[in-house]
């Protein structure tokens, strides 16, 4: 059996950082990731990480900026964390390799971003994400302490006889091989949950895999209902295009060529937050301003063309290759699509969660620094500031405790489990069908506008696939790189992921952030300014609620 | 949107655990031309096949988990549109099999860990630094030379450029383009210490930056423009103009033949080329040093087969004329070499036309 004092599940960013804050700890590190690290989906962070560094703008302006953000709904003790710790983790990633842009002087160069008052956003081109991963994967390749388990897939978390976590049951996907994992210590890092959307902005991968283990053995799930709909992805296939081409000052019009973020957010314009202009390009889409494709159009021609080559060059790419668009010489129709879930695993600013021994660090995880909407480039830093905190918290906690011996009748369990779907006759629907139809059934009733019968219907739907689920048939007989139950066991995590959203997006009877209630359009502080969690107690879901912790800030109208 | 269509797909299928050797398989997809060939195969194991094994993610070139040979074509099935590569197919079918360089392990699954990563590791895949970082602050580097290694920093990794890569046919050691351009990433990097080192290593390895053919084809393949043979030839710069690496495999010795043959003749003079690459470019060297005629004697059999299979003929080898405008190509070699800097042709950022000529062309279009 595999035993490590700190085991990461998931390899990008957060799970990496974490990986290299236990071992610098001393610990001894597994990182588990179901695919290789560097195709993990930090890898489509494009616009870049903020940092308050420059010594004209401040941590306190930052942190702000994210709290106003969140909608008063973030946690400002967390978020003045991460906003203070933002610039030494900047300067330690740009130590390490990171080839981060420079000025003229070779200083660190930065842009402008959405929701902020300060041009504080550090970038490499748009492939930040990338570069970022890349070097922290160096990093990872240099440190043969820890110990790479590329492309292993993890079922289930395994706790002791007192609730604390005891390890990880995985399937080795190369070979289909179950195995056990022991640790003191799990980190979750396992990213979003995208994918139970369609469209959306979120790779394959994206299936909520961590949230929906964590949930099942008991820790709270926060926040659930905050899904973001970024503002410019492309319609059909979704795709991202960064936030960076408007704070490099790309426009949007509707089809009447009407620059309409003047009527919404007339001082931050296009720079406004995401749920702001997301909704704002939806209404204009709702009553008739749109493209006949549902759209409206992003003009990036406004960039100078030197300057596009040389800070959105990947968009490039994607307009060419995606779209047939030379964004250079014409505009590009977007529109609002699922992009980020703002709630996760609940965790403290250790990225404890309650569940003893577990932890959970980046999208996967709510602690909370982004509340009601996160703002462009503060997911990055929340992977690293967060992936950190937690590697070097779990290193020390365990430091001199036992390994613990995880019951060899939890895996025969999940072995058991996956045998069952492997061995079933072809009698019930495909996994692609009933995927089709969760991402659908998302986008339509759990999106940028929501109201009490579209949510009720989803609820109905999300269960019956929940039921349906649980007879899905599939293709593949194999062992080795089955892939096709592993869906299957994705499709329940992502379908966990969708009944704890639906039912916390019921219960918000309020407007704040990315959650807009058609029948209650106002934000209620005196109701509702508090978080909503989801438990699994038994088979019914629970509901509880805890307090926004404030610090400086006390909750004012919200306007751009 | 186009209008759906139907393509057919015939795919190389493989199961390590049927006993049984690789085989086509075909499949009828409908979509509309401009789709992917990811979409196509995505479609076939939604509604079809669901065994059919492809790593895959992100659908924007991005993650790089989906190359494949499309056509016989390595590329990225998710930015390789499924219209076009139906209009390259033989008999209108797209055939999409494993990448090449690598062994399979399931259906379109390449083992990249065999071969792809632990080239990887071979280059030092880290920063050195030179020296420890500055407190409280970033290093202070040109943005140019920043951006220079974005270059070699978008490479995905997705071993597409491996996979087509000649030199590794032939040599299965050979270091490869995208490992090497990984190598540049960190030689190119002011803030990295081991410059020298790191190309004295590769210059000397006889797998190493020497062994690349120069054909070009990891360039065309690549996905994100890495061009990574241009890393490479920019790594055997840097080892022979910036350190005078003169390594053991004759790397050095051989590309200054070339340049001083072209500039003498504007064309290769093939029998001077061996003789010139053991004496640093010069023909006299060549053949009074020792070392050096004792590897000319070493490549006699080379000399003999080029002379039976006609690929050369004494008088061809022997009387070799100039170009007739042998005057043009010095030119070039002056205007390069009067220059201070070596002018690197980059053409990822500081190529793109810049904003004063698109001006003058929106002009002449009649533009405002």
């Amino acid at each position: 059996m595999p035993q490590h004092d700190v085991l990461v599940i998931g390899a990008g960013l957060a799970g990496q950082r974490a990986a290299l804050a236990a071992a610098e700890a001393g610990a001894s590190v597994g990182i588990i990731s179901k695919v290789h690290p560097v195709r993990s989906h930090s890898n489509a962070a494009q616009g870049g990480i903020n940092a308050a560094l420059d010594p004209q703008d401040s941590w306190e302006s930052h942190a702000f900026d994210t709290v106003k953000g969140s909608d008063y709904l973030g946690d400002q003790d967390a978020i003045e964390i991460m906003c203070r710790e933002a610039p030494s983790e900047l300067l330690t990633l740009e130590h390490l390799g990171v080839t981060f842009h420079r000025d003229e002087r070779g200083r660190l160069g930065k842009r402008a971003f959405g929701g902020a008052s300060a041009a504080r956003t550090y970038y490499v081109t748009d492939i930040t994400g990338h570069a970022i991963l890349h070097v922290l994967y160096e990093q990872l390749m240099k440190f043969e302490e820890v110990t790479r388990y590329e492309e292993w897939f993890s079922t289930a978390l395994v706790q002791d006889d007192d609730g604390r976590i005891a390890g990880v049951v995985t399937r080795n996907i190369r070979d289909g091989a179950m195995e056990l994992f022991a640790a003191k210590a799990v980190i979750l890092a396992t990213g979003g949950n995208g994918q139970i959307y369609d469209p959306t902005t979120n790779a394959l991968i994206c299936t909520g895999d961590g949230i929906a283990m964590a949930y099942r053995i008991g820790a709270p799930l926060m926040d659930m209902e905050m899904i973001q709909y970024h503002p410019t992805t492309l319609a059909g296939l979704g795709l991202l295009i960064t936030e960076g081409a408007r704070g490099e000052g790309a426009h949007l019009y509707n089809a009447q060529g009407e620059r309409f973020m003047e009527k919404y957010a007339p001082n931050k314009m296009e720079l406004a937050s995401r749920d702001v202009v997301s909704r704002a390009e939806q209404t204009e889409i709702n009553e008739g301003r749109g493209f006949p494709d549902g759209t409206v159009a992003l003009d990036i021609t406004v960039v100078p063309r030197k300057r596009i080559h040389e800070a959105l060059r990947e968009i490039v790419n994607v307009g060419r290759d995606f779209a047939g668009v030379d964004i250079t010489s014409e505009p590009i129709h977007i529109k609002p699509g699922n992009h980020y879930v703002m709630g996760g695993v609940h965790t403290d600013i250790h990225g404890q969660t309650p569940i003893a021994g577990l932890y959970a660090a980046g999208e996967c995880a709510c602690v909370s620094v982004h509340g009601g909407n996160r703002l462009g480039a503060n997911s990055l830093l929340d992977t690293l500031v967060f992936g950190r905190r937690s590697g070097e918290h779990a290193a020390r906690a365990v430091h001199g405790m036992g390994m613990p011996s995880p019951s060899h009748s939890s895996m025969q369990e999940e072995e058991d489990r996956i045998q069952a779907i492997i061995g079933r006759d072809g009698t019930g629907r495909r996994v692609s069908e009933l995927k089709a139809e969760l991402g659908e059934t998302m986008d339509k009733y759990v999106a940028v506008f929501r109201d009490e019968d579209g949510l009720n219907t989803a609820l109905e739907v999300v269960r019956r696939l929940k039921e349906e689920a649980k007879n899905v048939a599939i293709d593949d007989k194999g062992t080795v790189f089955n892939q096709d139950v592993l869906g299957a066991l994705e499709l329940q995590f992502m379908i966990d992921n969708a009944e704890a959203i639906v039912i916390s997006a019921i219960e918000r009877k309020e407007s704040r952030g990315a959650q807009y209630r058609t029948d209650y359009p106002e934000r209620n502080d005196d109701e509702w300014l508090k978080h909503i969690n989801v438990s699994a107690n038994g088979a019914e879901p629970e509901l509880s609620y805890s307090p926004v912790t404030m610090t400086q800030w006390e909750p004012q109208e919200r306007t751009y | 949107m186009a209008d759906t269509q139907t393509f057919q797909l015939k795919i190389r299928r493989y199961d390590p655990e049927s006993g049984a050797p690789a085989y086509w398989a075909d499949y009828d997809v409908d979509l509309p031309p401009e789709r992917s060939v990811l979409d196509g195969i995505l479609q076939v194991k939604d509604r079809e096949d669901a065994s059919i094994a492809i790593r895959c993610s992100c659908r924007a070139a991005i993650c790089g988990s989906c190359g494949v040979r499309i056509n016989g074509r390595s590329a990225l099935a998710c930015n390789t549109r499924i219209g076009d590569a139906a209009a390259t197919g033989r008999d209108g079918f797209i055939t999409v099999e494993p990448m090449g360089n690598m062994p399979v392990i399931k259906d379109l699954v390449s083992d990249m860990e065999a071969v792809h990563w632990k080239k990887v590791r071979r280059v030092v895949p880290w920063l050195v630094p030179a020296e420890a970082p500055p407190e409280g602050q970033e290093y202070i580097v040109p943005a140019e030379a920043m951006l220079d290694v974005t270059q070699a920093m978008a490479c995905i990794h997705c071993g597409v450029c491996v996979s087509a890569c000649l030199s590794m046919e032939v040599d299965p050691e050979f270091i490869g383009p995208a490992a090497l351009a990984k190598a540049y990433r960190f030689v190119g990097d002011p803030r990295d210490g081991e410059e020298e080192a790191r190309l004295r290593d590769l210059a000397e390895d006889p797998h190493g930056i020497y062994d690349c053919t120069h054909c070009f084809a990891c360039v065309e393949v690549c996905p994100k423009d890495v061009a990574p043979m241009n890393q490479i030839m920019r790594l055997r710069r840097r080892a022979t103009s910036d350190h005078g690496i003169k390594d053991e495999n004759n790397g050095y010795g051989h590309e200054k033949a070339f340049v001083t043959l072209i500039e003498k003749y504007g064309t290769l003079h093939e029998a001077q080329l061996l003789p010139r690459s053991f004496g640093d470019g010069s023909l006299v060297k060549g053949q009074l040093k020792p070392s050096g005629a004792k590897q000319l004697t070493r490549e006699l059999p080379t000399a003999f087969r080029g002379l039976k299979s006609g690929k050369v003929t004494p008088r061809k080898a022997l009387l070799h004329e100039k170009l007739p405008d042998q005057k043009q190509v010095r030119k070039i070699f002056h205007a390069i070499e009067s220059h201070d800097e070596r002018i690197e042709l980059n053409l990822y950022i500081v190529g793109e036309m810049g904003d004063e000529e698109m001006g003058a062309m929106a002009e002449e279009a009649g533009e405002t």
